[in-house]
């Protein structure tokens, strides 16, 4: 039994092939009242392939995070498939999924004063095998401290290892929510809005982050973001929400563009390249009152 | 971990000195030694003051160690499970439900007549169980528990419960009513070598499983998605831990009545200095709290002796303002 459970979390995931394959996802939250406007997301169907970025934009409210926590296996799908790796995330135990999947939520509250490198090594969980005699301490075994060892020093954080989460800043403390996500050894990264709420340095720390641990990972990330520009620079490719339907995805030169963002924002938006990387950059026009 | 067992010892034989009748240490080790050896407590030849020792203080500065641990590390679990450093089974009304079960279980003479099953344990359950899950549904909003919502609902709780321990109290005959009031106000006049051992198999075996799930309450305190993502099944765990700590909640109150704030000062004190790592809070709060309780029972013992106060009035006392300073502190700290 317990060596037919190892093998399924084994996972299957060869470079060109989907890391994640979602077909005819419909969700909707159990108690909506708004009987008119019933599904948070629907028929969504969609590829990511293996070592791919894929950022999710769209205006609020059209199903981003839902979108991820779908992905996560937090939320199920009413009707429709999401494939990780080839097996069909309900099926698979919350456990199976997080062997596959770490999570970076946008919000993060500790309560308890844990330090930097306990709350990575909480990433550790989804791996330790629990056995009856496993009581404190002794739970950590050596694989468990290297493995958290690696992911904080590849996200710059072993310095602040004896600090207490709550002490940190909020680009710090990002950090360490991706070094607890990296414990997990997961092959699919999601985030939640990586850069809301951080000064421009740690976006561009993050952001570069995230680019780099694709590269030495060969991860699959998802991220959701609201920045526009952030999904252009960063992502392969771009899916644009618009109240809970797919309504573009494809290259930030295919989606990031003037009309597309009309019909998703209904807004004019201007758009040129980006003078480094040529990718389009998107900033707002000069406002109808401003003065100059 | 060592250190906290050699001082939790230490605090033990101290307390044993004291009390209405003060008593030599050479006589407490001698009593004990003796008690030790030949398992009676009729004790023949340990003289008087080996009698209080054997018969009263002994069982009693152990329950209190009991009670006191099993409080610290129900609240330890609470405060995981709910991510509140301030829930306390007392606070949360936990412990008023487990009292009115107990309660409804005197009134109904089932207490008195069960020798086999432990029916206030169970009855004490029940209530605790029921509060706890409908403190829960009532602070639970869209996923979340707001630490402020959550203490309201458990006030309101505890007042609706206490009103009803009232009615019950009032329509008891007189003689028993005084008997309910004393109990409920918290006393370790403990029950007897038996009834000690019967209560130290429940929090060996609630504690025990509370232990091995240490990691699991780590997890739980990052928030209910994130131990999802960390792979919890979170609605399976919480129905364990919510049946787990009702449970010793139950078997507390129905031997000690409600002693309140053990179950909050000790873990957020232990957790000021080692951290809130589950795998060493847990055991270590509960040494702390039975040292901790003994200590206010020997107070409670000695400030009027040969009167007592109800150790629930000294824990208190002790607990209450070190709440309201939590609660400013906390709110300096939010805005």
């Amino acid at each position: 039994m317990e060596r037919a459970t190892a093998d399924l979390a084994e996972p299957c995931l060869v470079e060109g092939s989907a890391a994640l394959q979602v077909e005819g996802l419909s969700f909707r939250y159990a108690m909506t009242r708004d009987r008119a406007k019933t599904w948070t997301l629907e028929q969504l169907s969609f590829q990511v392939a293996v070592g791919e970025i894929l950022g999710i934009v769209g205006p609020n409210g059209s199903g981003k995070s839902s979108l991820l926590k779908l992905l996560a296996g937090l939320l199920s799908p009413h009707r429709g498939t999401i494939r990780l790796g080839g097996r069909e995330s309900q099926r698979l135990s919350q456990l199976d999924i997080a062997r596959l999947v770490a999570v970076v939520p946008q919000e993060y509250v500790q309560i308890f004063p844990f330090t930097v490198a306990e709350t990575v090594l909480m990433g550790r969980f989804p791996h330790r095998k629990s056995r009856f005699w496993s009581v404190g301490l002794g739970d950590d075994t050596e694989v468990d401290l290297v493995r958290a060892h690696e992911a904080m020093s590849e996200t710059d954080v072993l310095s602040l290892a004896d600090r207490l989460v709550s002490d940190l800043s909020g680009g710090e403390r990002q950090r360490v929510i991706i070094a607890r996500a990296l414990a997990q050894e997961p092959k699919i990264l999601l985030l939640d809005e990586p850069t809301a709420f951080l000064d421009i340095n740690h976006q561009i720390e993050i952001c570069s982050l995230i680019v780099r641990l694709r590269a030495e990972r060969q991860l699959t990330v998802v991220l959701v973001s609201h920045d526009l520009n952030v999904a252009s620079q960063y992502c392969d490719r771009v899916l644009m929400l618009k109240e809970g339907k797919l309504c573009r995805i494809g290259s930030p030169d295919e989606t990031i563009r003037p009309d597309v963002l009309r019909i998703v924002y209904g807004c004019e938006v201007v758009v040129d390249a980006h003078p480094q990387t040529g990718r389009p950059r998107v900033t707002m026009p000069m406002g109808v009152g401003s003065t100059r | 971990m060592a250190g906290l067992v050699a001082a939790s010892v230490t605090v033990l034989m101290m307390c044993l000195q004291f009390g209405a009748t003060s008593v030599e240490m050479r006589t407490v080790v001698g009593a004990l030694l003796k008690f030790l050896q030949s398992e009676q407590t009729d004790a023949g030849g340990l003289g008087t003051s080996g009698i209080i020792m054997v018969q009263i203080r002994f069982p009693r500065v152990i329950m209190g160690f009991l009670v006191g641990g099993s409080l610290a590390g129900i609240g330890v679990t609470l405060q995981a499970l709910l991510r509140n450093p301030l829930a306390d089974p007392y606070v949360l009304g936990v412990s008023s439900g487990a009292a009115l079960g107990a309660s409804l279980a005197m009134l109904f003479g089932i207490g008195a007549t069960f020798a086999l099953l432990p029916a206030l344990p169970l009855f004490g359950f029940i209530g605790g169980f029921l509060s706890l899950v409908l403190i829960y549904r009532l602070a639970q909003s869209q996923g979340r528990l707001p630490i402020h919502s959550l203490l309201l609902a458990g006030v309101i709780l505890n007042a609706i419960l206490t009103a009803l321990i009232m009615f019950i109290t009032s329509i008891m005959e007189p003689n028993r009513s005084a008997g309910l009031m004393a109990w409920l106000m918290g006393s370790l006049t403990a029950p007897g070598y038996p009834a000690l051992a019967v209560f130290f198999l429940y929090m060996v075996v609630v504690l025990g499983i509370l232990m091995q799930k240490a990691q699991v309450l780590n997890v739980l305190t990052l928030g209910e998605e994130t131990a999802r993502s960390l792979g919890i099944e979170t609605e399976w765990v919480k129905k364990q831990l919510f049946a787990l700590t009702a449970l010793l909640t139950g078997a507390v109150v129905s031997v000690s009545g409600m002693i309140g704030f053990v179950g909050m000062v000790i873990p957020h004190v232990v957790r000021m200095l080692i951290g809130s790592d589950h795998r060493l809070l847990l055991p270590a709060s509960t040494l702390v709290g039975g040292m901790f309780l003994v200590v206010a029972d020997t107070i409670a013992r000695t400030l009027l002796a040969p009167a007592e106060i109800p150790v629930g009035i000294v824990t208190a006392l002790a607990g209450g303002p070190f709440f309201l300073y939590l609660l400013l502190w906390r709110k300096d700290r939010m805005a």
